[in-house]
């Protein structure tokens, strides 16, 4: 979970990243601002996923609430950005704190069929409750601040935004929360001889990833100008389980690397076919059957190879 | 009073009945062993101590309040330390984040007055200097002995007043069984009250106060450990093989 030199290998590719609008046209600027957002997305699935050791099949529905908040409190209620983020971040955490108390009763395939109907719930709401939300239309229009109005402010705000949440679940990942959470994931039993109380630190988990799933979303609202039902549907918690699969789950990292690979193959695929989930599928069964840790692994398992064979030690 | 009673404990797996009406009793720094062979009970009496397995009858006792099958999480934090006989550390953290990680999720380490002695990273290092070395070393590359020494060493920083120590000795070579022994001599002289479950008789002789031998899901036998071991009769029945 920590690789060598994560941090500066981190700072790095932010750097990198921070030059994009420099560099490059508008068309990468906005995927970028796309990759950030589900890139944040997916580091929040992955505490439950990767940390905890809990299948959701439900993620979207904070990342929906999170979204429908910050347009609703910024357009109908005309709240600042700010306090609206805030907000947003709030009633996610909320929402995934009282879903939360009854799923982490359950586990495994129970807990993860349970998190897929509060989505679907949550999904049904953004889709009937139209005075609120927009109903089947989404919510549309939303006003932003002039200051991030255009694509290229936006864009670094997106990366601000982006880095906090980066650099704060960083900071609960290596945490004793962080390692509490890995002990629960190798074995559950053995946690709570030890003294955890295992389902407050699952519950705490599904809170913290709701928490920032609702900032992702909040960001996408604003990216988009407008909230759509489809943000809660099912395929939008399998589209950030898969990019939380491709990256890596057992690495913290690994998520981003996942986002951004499935955004970029998405975008060079289609260009060639419309049937890109075909190549995708394919591409999953590979990484699945050959690389399990995902590109992370993939990274690091390079990485230790190069090592051993500057210093001449043998892998363990 | 005792720190530790068990009275009449009887704990099943399903419909498959384990434990017959157990009594074991533990005084304050006292070292008892339960002994039997393979399957007699011994480590579903730990299992039911702990709270892992809930009691269908009789009742654990611990410092005079009935305990029994209250979570675990919260006998631990109560001064129950639990080293189970698969000895598994949590093989992706480091040496010293299962340490950090007992230490923090343990309110004994803020509470009692009674602990003989308080735990931390320097003396559990100690005790087990072999570990000191392999601090930043993850759990999942030790070896069985190394393993064994962390699983002790971070029940050890919860603070516990109780050690329920199932088969240390197991799977052990005999270099690292008899450092297991000076270990667990070294907690019997730092105070703690330690219930050790063994097949190996000279391991137990050599280190427990009292003896309780079990077969079939009861206790056969009490007494001293120097009266078992002039006990040929019980030994013979109970424990050879």
């Amino acid at each position: 979970m920590r690789p060598r030199g994560g941090v500066q290998w981190t700072l790095f590719g932010l750097f990198l990243v921070a030059l994009v609008p420099v560099v490059g046209e508008r068309y990468y600027v906005d995927l970028t601002t796309q990759i950030l957002i589900y890139a944040l997305f997916a580091l929040s699935l992955n505490i439950l996923v990767g940390y905890c050791g809990n299948l959701s099949f439900g993620h979207a529905a904070f990342f929906a609430i999170g979204g429908y908040a910050c347009v609703i409190l910024t357009t109908t209620y005309e709240v600042t950005l700010i306090i609206s983020l805030g907000l947003s971040v709030l009633i996610s955490a909320v929402a995934a704190a009282a879903i939360g108390y009854v799923c982490v009763r359950l586990a495994a395939m129970h807990f993860a069929m349970l998190t897929l109907a509060f989505s679907m719930l949550v999904w049904s709401i953004a889709i009937k409750w139209t005075p609120v939300t927009g109903g089947d239309d989404g919510f549309v229009g939303a006003t932003l601040p002039d200051l991030i109005s255009n694509p290229v402010s936006f864009f670094y705000f997106a990366l601000l935004i982006f880095s906090t949440g980066l650099i704060l679940l960083r900071v609960i990942c290596t945490s004793t929360f962080g390692r509490a959470m890995i002990a629960i994931r190798e074995n559950e039993t053995r946690a709570t001889f030890m003294g955890m109380d295992v389902r407050k630190i699952r519950l705490q988990a599904f809170t913290i990833a709701g928490a920032f799933a609702g900032l992702a979303g909040a960001l996408l609202g604003l990216y988009n100008r407008g909230m759509y039902p489809e943000s809660a549907f099912w395929t939008e918690s399998g589209q950030v389980l898969i990019m939380v699969l491709l990256g890596g789950m057992h690495s913290f990292i690994g998520p981003v690397l996942g986002a951004a690979a499935l955004y970029i193959l998405e975008t060079m695929i289609n260009q060639y076919t419309e049937y890109w989930q075909i190549v995708l599928g394919v591409i999953l069964l590979g990484v699945v059957l050959i690389a399990p840790d995902g590109l992370a692994g993939l990274l690091s398992g390079f990485r230790k190879r190069k090592d051993d064979s500057v210093t001449g030690v043998d892998s363990e | 009073m005792s720190l530790l009673e068990v009275d009449n404990l009887h704990v099943a797996y399903g419909k498959s009945q384990a434990l017959f009406g157990v009594s074991v009793e533990v005084s304050r720094g006292e070292l008892i062993s339960l002994v039997g062979r393979n399957g007699v009970g011994k480590s579903t009496t730990m299992r039911g101590i702990m709270g892992l397995n809930v009691p269908n009858r009789g009742v654990v006792r611990w410092k005079g309040e009935d305990i029994s099958g209250r979570d675990p999480h919260l006998n631990c934090r109560d001064g129950i330390g639990y080293i189970p006989e698969d000895r598994r550390i949590f093989s992706d953290l480091s040496v010293w984040e299962n340490l950090d990680v007992a230490r923090n999720y343990n309110a004994t380490s803020t509470a009692d007055s009674n602990i003989a002695k308080r735990w931390n990273e320097e003396s559990v290092f100690t005790l087990f200097p072999e570990l000191a070395d392999l601090r930043n070393r993850k759990g999942g590359v030790l070896s069985g002995g190394q393993q064994q020494m962390l699983t002790i060493a971070r029940s050890l920083m919860g603070n516990p007043e109780l050690l329920l120590l199932d088969e240390p000795s197991e799977g052990l070579a005999p270099l690292v069984v008899s450092r297991m022994r000076e270990g667990i001599e070294q907690l019997k002289e730092a105070g703690l009250s330690i219930v050790l479950a063994e097949q190996n008789l000279g391991f137990v002789l050599a280190l427990s106060d009292r003896v309780y031998v079990l077969e079939k899901g009861q206790v056969k036998y009490s007494g001293s450990a120097e009266d078992l071991k002039n006990n040929i009769d019980i030994q013979k029945q109970y424990l050879t093989v």
